[in-house]
């Protein structure tokens, strides 16, 4: 019998609504890393208006940073309501905080871009709203994760194996990737050379590899963690490729002026897959902290799911 | 987020804060009698790079004020190989001195989304009028490190912008990020011994005062170069650059 850990029902509208969230939220950070790839971040001077307007003449780079004033703005609005549901229709109180957190997070995030237009893109507002775009975005799948009805009915139980351990390892692929589109970031906003970012690259994929591959070869019986883990996997490797394909359109694209479609489409990419990247680490360490119980605790027996 | 981006802060490079010591200085006074001149070329060698046509499709209002494809003004070779677009003044070796700055404003101009000239230098103080002759919107971003950076819209029928810097700076980008392919540059010189060489990569630095002089050539791609010459009372002086692929 399936043991349900949070007693609370399955609203399919909710998690419908969290999934558009989510998807939402990826669409944005598509369209930030527009604006920025088409050097387009300075088009609309003003804020929170557009040329003192709620609606510009979306021509040249106007049609980057005011679209992404949109989809930020409606990105905005489904978080309010998705705020609004989580306390009305779930009883867990930690997901409806983090229903507050994401709140927040979307409102600061909002704050970040308007500043970093009005002082001209200084490079640490700029870092920070790259990087709270990423936080936020992992934070809207795990919303998605949280109020799915697989979610609802319970984890499935998995012994860590003292020999090959996995609840700390498994935390450290997100911080990595964090600290890796920190880099990536800054480096997008001339803050640092983009050899800190390449450089990262090899130790975040290590670090990415290290826990996809012990989850398969130790705990691949548990169908969460090994979906989670090959999707990483998956991702991380289109993440590298891209990667590469952003760094030579850009050597390409040298002495080339705008606009330079090849290399603002591999770069949005990169972006977008590092923000993939970012969200399945998280939603990896929030089910092997979910499955794989602290060795001191008794979990119930059964789901167990041996491991030899 | 706060380790990361202190660690980012230990790599990022910070501004200069702004000279305004100028103000304080005697008037610099130039005898007539004894001025000269500098002059010389900026020569070009190796093979002129091709420059990449501007994709003006994003906005077809700056497209259809062209007959012909507009190419990037980045390296523009002239036909006797010397270089357009080379900013060339005093560096060092005036008397220390406040230049007063010329009554006219210096133009930039906004016609077909593209600036106009694509370099520009100014003396310390001096208006700078910015015109808008497009039918669409621009926003003009100086990008300047010394002086303090703006950003502001330009809507077309606007009344022309008039800026000032204050501070020497040897030079620029002022862009547009409504249409980002718009670049131009500008030096800002605190005397009035600087030209800019055009389509035969000449310039001429008329008035100077005699003297031992280190004069600086800044191009937007290939940099500085600097040469020294001694200046004899109503004197000539030759100084050429070169540069290279």
């Amino acid at each position: 019998m399936a043991v349900s850990s949070t007693r609370t029902g399955f609203h399919a509208g909710l998690h419908r609504w969290s999934i558009l969230l989510a998807c939402c939220t990826l669409l944005l950070v598509v369209a930030g890393a527009l604006v920025t790839s088409r050097d387009a971040g300075l088009s609309v001077p003003d804020w929170p208006l557009s040329y003192g307007k709620f609606m510009p003449p979306m021509e040249g780079g106007i049609l980057y940073e005011h679209g992404h004033r949109m989809v930020a703005t409606t990105v905005g609005l489904l978080t309010i309501v998705s705020m609004i549901w989580l306390f009305r229709s779930d009883r867990r109180n930690w997901l409806r905080w983090l229903g507050v957190i994401a709140l927040a997070a979307v409102i600061l995030q909002g704050v970040l871009g308007g500043l970093t237009v009005l002082f001209l893109l200084p490079w640490w507002i700029s870092t920070a709203h790259a990087c709270l775009a990423q936080l936020f975005f992992s934070t809207t799948v795990a919303i998605a994760l949280f109020t799915s009805g697989w979610w609802l009915r319970g984890p499935i139980y998995v012994e860590e194996i003292p020999k090959y351990p996995i609840r700390g390892l498994s935390l450290a692929a997100p911080f990595c990737v964090l600290a890796q589109l920190a880099l990536g970031a800054a480096a997008r906003h001339k803050a640092i050379g983009t050899i800190y970012h390449i450089a990262g690259s090899p130790i975040v994929t290590g670090v990415i590899l290290w826990i996809s591959l012990r989850i398969l070869l130790h705990y691949a019986e548990n169908v969460e963690l090994r979906v989670a883990s090959i999707s990483l996997l998956a991702i991380t490797f289109c993440q590298v490729f891209l990667g590469i394909a952003a760094f030579m359109s850009r050597v390409a694209y040298a002495d080339a002026v705008q606009p330079m479609p090849l290399m603002v489409t591999f770069t949005v990419l990169h972006v977008a897959t590092g923000a993939l990247t970012m969200a399945a680490s998280v939603a990896l360490a929030i089910l092997v902290r979910r499955n794989v119980p602290a060795p001191a605790r008794e979990f119930a027996a059964s789901r167990v799911t041996a491991v030899s | 987020m706060a380790a990361p981006l202190l660690f980012l802060a230990a790599c990022g490079s910070g501004t200069q804060p702004p000279n305004n010591a100028e103000v304080s200085l005697p008037e610099a006074h130039v005898d007539p009698a004894t001025a000269g001149t500098i002059a010389g070329r900026v020569l070009f060698t190796g093979e002129a790079p091709v420059m990449p046509e501007i994709d003006m499709s994003s906005n077809p209002q700056c497209e259809r004020q062209h007959h012909s494809p507009q190419k990037a003004q980045t390296v523009v070779v002239n036909s006797n190989k010397t270089l357009r677009n080379v900013f060339v003044w005093i560096k060092d070796g005036l008397p220390h001195a406040h230049w007063t700055p010329p009554a006219q404003s210096a133009t930039l101009d906004q016609r077909g989304c593209v600036y106009e000239p694509h370099v520009l230098g100014i003396m310390t103080g001096q208006q700078l009028e910015i015109l808008n002759d497009d039918p669409v919107n621009h926003n003009v971003h100086a990008e300047s490190q010394v002086n303090p950076a703006w950003n502001e819209s330009e809507p077309p029928r606007a009344e022309h912008k008039f800026k000032r810097f204050d501070s020497p700076e040897v030079m620029f980008p002022m862009t547009c990020s409504v249409h980002p392919w718009m670049r131009s540059y500008i030096g800002v010189s605190p005397h009035p011994f600087f030209a800019v060489t055009g389509d035969d990569g000449s310039y001429t630095l008329k008035g100077v005062p005699p003297g031992t002089y280190t004069v600086e050539a800044v191009h937007e791609k290939y940099g500085r170069k600097e040469g020294k010459l001694t200046l004899a009372p109503s004197g000539a002086a030759q100084l050429d650059f070169t540069y290279g692929s």
